[in-house]
């Protein structure tokens, strides 16, 4: 465990932070960036979000969204995803106090997490496909339905990946203190995750059921 | 950190450039400076392709009723002239500087991060090649470079063409959005001891304002061409009318970007021009901290006049006003930025370099260019001129006059600190007045002829219109800038090779480019300067200036000269790009080729995080 082979062996990034105590704003530029990325996360998200408001009931052929919708079920993988949230900020908490065996267990939860909200989803899509036969190619409706979801879905998978590596990382106990930082902004791209979700499950599956 | 020691082996074991000359020490650099060499030549090369195409346009149109270009073919060269000419060719060559310069505009030693800043590169040429295969792969696509649909869908639109564009697009909006994070954070996280924000040189305002368009404008294109490209792959029916779809929402998408973009083209020359302006007025630069509001405003306002793309789609009266008027708003500030560069050269001792030439050409060109902009804003008018030549005359004034200028400008300005040779002043002013005056001749009779009512994007059209004599002064005016082009490629080539020697400072410059040596050296400075002034070049070497002992005081304290850790090379990124463009084929063509693209993709990104740094120590000033 020689000072020198710190940076061969850390995750994406990680061997600039040896080297990044200081910087102009205080922020170290990882959590910077990870900023930015969310930004302009935000703007692609939106821009999808839009496209559903706009064409949500201008299909000319059903299933229409107020048929199909399933709101006890995606409570259920809402409640899930926001939990793995939780376990993330403790996650980081634990990271910022070196402890880094905790650190694993936090991930491993968040990743479970994740694992049973794409279960949940993966159903109601499997179940649309099949009950109601709506698809992709079905109406306009199915079209932004399926992206809208699938690349909120991409990105959970994403996210676990990443958490993966750095679960792996903690579990060998190589993800010190002053590795916080990587911990940190993974967390706040699974929290982004999770807020676009509470946007999406408003949008998509609460306005919906109000009739709005 | 406690690995095993075969793990270490294994990580270790990858291999990592060593190359310090030659053809590998470039394709692995993480080096901003090489990268920034690395996107002017592409982006020149590009930018020839474009011309190239310009030309054929121009000549098809020199007299009525020509068939010199049919009509699909002369469908697919306006197409790939206008992407290649705003993707591959003007934006990189604003790459080009912001690389090379933004580090040594702030005082840093490298961007934030070095190894993301060559996967923007070549992401950047992937695009680039991507798109121009279409060219040999089926031909490219017709639908211009907005691809609206329903005409770029496959029903009316079969083919490949359009796919190539997407993806071409797609690949190279990659590159362009890690750079956008990369420089914000490289400005403001980067900057030496005492550069405040409010002492950064524009042209470092113009690039982090021109980043935050990037980063909030490419994710919304990026939406609009995944939308299409799905309706075109997998048979999606966002835009299919008849399954309900409202072609509209991808008007506003594309625009949503496509305005910002014309601002993330014209700050970065305006901020090329407020650096040059003061250097050969021997002023510092009139107004700064209203120059620096007015780019902010530029770019916020920027974000709110999309809709004025789109007044003839009938979004009725008031939503045609609101954006009328808050097109009109943005002259205001750009406006002032005209009023701040007048004064900061009245009264200056000015010298009439090739550099500046170019840069009171800007002021002149991109004045109608923007004056010609406030008569398209009008809703009422605009509908009367909307789709004919006077649009395209409007926008190469911006485009050429505004962007192409201030590009040659930086080239004749920045040129000698990048290569580290003088451009010939004498080629570089006959280039100048060659380019004025083709360019006038090209572009001025296309205003006449838009309000003569001359539709844009026609092949052809019938004599006796009154049309023939603009368009062949046009053609000849395109013909003028080719020889204009030539002379300076020509100027380029022999000064490179029989040039004189640039010293580090030319120009008598005021900023701390120029307090290095040309071009700079791996490592920027030897000793991290100590900021204290806006002008803090010119304030060092003019101690006598009211603020000139504060500075003399504070560069007492410059950074020690002690051994320099720079950042090696890295295969990686060129892997991660090239698994991407792999994938892009696999796509159209085949999907194992497809998962094999992205599997090479993220061995690349695996790679990428545990290979480490490859650091290097260099004793400045000495060997290392």
């Amino acid at each position: 465990m020689s000072h020198s082979s710190h940076a061969a062996s850390m995750p994406a990034g990680a061997a600039a932070h040896g080297h990044e105590h200081h910087t102009s704003l205080g922020i170290p530029n990882h959590k910077l960036a990870t900023w930015l990325f969310i930004a302009s996360e935000s703007m692609f998200f939106a821009a999808l979000i839009t496209t559903y408001m706009v064409f949500r009931y201008r299909s000319v052929v059903g299933p229409h969204p107020d048929e199909v919708v399933n709101i006890p079920l995606t409570t259920v993988s809402t409640f899930i995803l926001l939990m793995s949230s939780l376990t993330m900020a403790l996650g980081v908490s634990a990271a910022q106090r070196g402890e880094s065996k905790a650190v694993g267990r936090f991930l491993l939860f968040t990743i479970l997490g994740g694992i049973g909200f794409l279960v949940i989803q993966f159903y109601e899509w499997w179940h649309l496909a099949h009950h109601y036969g709506l698809t992709w190619n079905t109406n306009i409706f199915g079209s932004i339905f399926y992206i809208l979801t699938g690349f909120h879905k991409a990105h959970v998978i994403f996210g676990m990946i990443w958490l993966a590596v750095l679960a792996v990382s903690a579990f060998r106990g190589t993800l010190r203190r002053e590795h916080a930082v990587h911990v940190d902004v993974a967390g706040l791209y699974w929290h982004f995750v999770d807020v676009v979700w509470i946007v999406i499950f408003t949008v998509v599956f609460l306005l919906t059921e109000a009739g709005v | 950190m406690a690995t095993t020691t075969l793990e270490r082996s294994f990580w270790q074991a990858l291999p990592k450039p060593r190359a310090r000359t030659g053809f590998w020490s470039w394709v692995t650099t993480v080096d901003h400076k090489r990268i920034g060499i690395l996107y002017f030549w592409t982006a020149l090369a590009f930018f020839l392709i474009g011309g190239v195409e310009a030309l054929l346009i121009r000549l098809q149109l020199a007299r009525p009723e020509q068939d010199l270009v049919a009509p699909d073919l002369f469908n697919q060269l306006f197409t790939m002239h206008a992407t290649t000419m705003i993707f591959l060719a003007i934006m990189p060559l604003t790459a080009a500087f912001f690389n090379y310069f933004i580090p040594l505009l702030v005082g840093a030693r490298d961007v934030a991060f070095p190894k993301l800043n060559a996967l923007s590169y070549w992401m950047f040429l992937a695009g680039g090649i991507f798109l121009n295969s279409s060219w040999v792969l089926g031909g490219p696509s017709d639908a211009g470079w907005f691809g609206y649909p329903n005409y770029s869908l496959s029903e009316f639109n079969p083919g490949l063409g359009v796919d190539f564009w997407i993806i071409g697009l797609l690949l190279a909006g990659i590159g362009t959005l890690v750079s956008g994070f990369n420089f914000i954070v490289t400005i403001l996280n980067m900057r030496a001891p005492g550069m405040s924000l409010m002492r950064m040189p524009m042209f470092a305002w113009a690039t982090l304002v021109t980043s935050f368009l990037i980063v909030f404008s490419f994710p919304v294109i990026t939406v609009a061409l995944l939308l299409l490209l799905f309706d075109r792959v997998f048979g999606t029916v966002f835009f299919d009318v008849f399954s309900g779809a409202d072609l509209t929402l991808y008007h506003h998408l594309f625009w949503v970007f496509g305005h910002p973009e014309v601002y993330i083209i014209v700050l970065p020359a305006m901020g090329i021009v407020s650096e040059v302006l003061p250097v050969f007025s021997r002023k510092p630069l009139f107004g700064y901290s209203v120059m620096v509001f007015s780019t902010m405003l530029i770019g916020f306002v920027g974000f709110g006049v999309w809709s004025h793309h789109l007044f003839t789609v009938g979004m009725g009266p008031v939503v045609n006003t609101i954006f009328s008027l808050a097109t009109m708003i943005i002259a205001v500030p750009t406006g002032i930025k005209m009023f701040n560069w007048i004064g900061t050269l009245f009264g200056g001792r000015l010298r009439f370099t090739a550099a500046m030439l170019y840069s009171l050409g800007f002021l002149a060109l991109f004045l109608i260019g923007g004056l010609t902009g406030v008569m398209l804003s009008a809703a009422p008018s605009n509908t009367q001129i909307h789709h004919t030549y006077f649009v395209v005359g409007h926008f190469h004034y911006v485009m050429i006059g505004g962007a192409l200028f201030s590009l040659m400008s930086a080239l004749h300005y920045w040129g000698p600190k990048m290569f580290g040779r003088m451009l010939d002043e004498r080629l570089g002013k006959v280039a100048f007045w060659t380019l004025f005056v083709g360019f006038n001749l090209t572009f001025f009779p296309m205003n006449i002829l838009g309000v003569m009512g001359m539709p844009r994007r026609i092949y052809t059209y019938s004599a006796g219109m009154g049309w023939d004599g603009l368009n062949a002064t046009s053609t000849l005016g395109a013909l003028i800038m080719a020889v204009s082009i030539l002379i300076t490629l020509y100027n380029l080539v022999t000064s490179l090779r029989n040039g004189e020697r640039a010293p580090a400072d030319p120009w008598d410059g005021r900023t701390l480019e120029w307090a290095i040596p040309s071009p700079a050296p791996e490592y920027n400075f030897a000793r991290l300067p100590n900021v204290s002034s806006r002008d803090e070049l010119w304030v060092r070497k003019h101690p006598q200036l009211a603020e000139g002992a504060a500075v003399a005081a504070s560069a007492e304290s410059d950074g020690p000269a002690e051994p320099i850790a720079m950042p090696g090379g890295s295969y990686m990124p060129l892997l991660v790009s090239l698994g991407l463009f792999i994938a892009g084929y696999g796509l159209l063509y085949s999907m194992p080729v497809f998962v094999g693209g992205i599997v090479l993709s993220l061995l690349g990104l695996i790679g990428w995080g545990f290979e480490g740094d490859n650091m290097r120590i260099i004793q400045p000033g000495g060997e290392q």
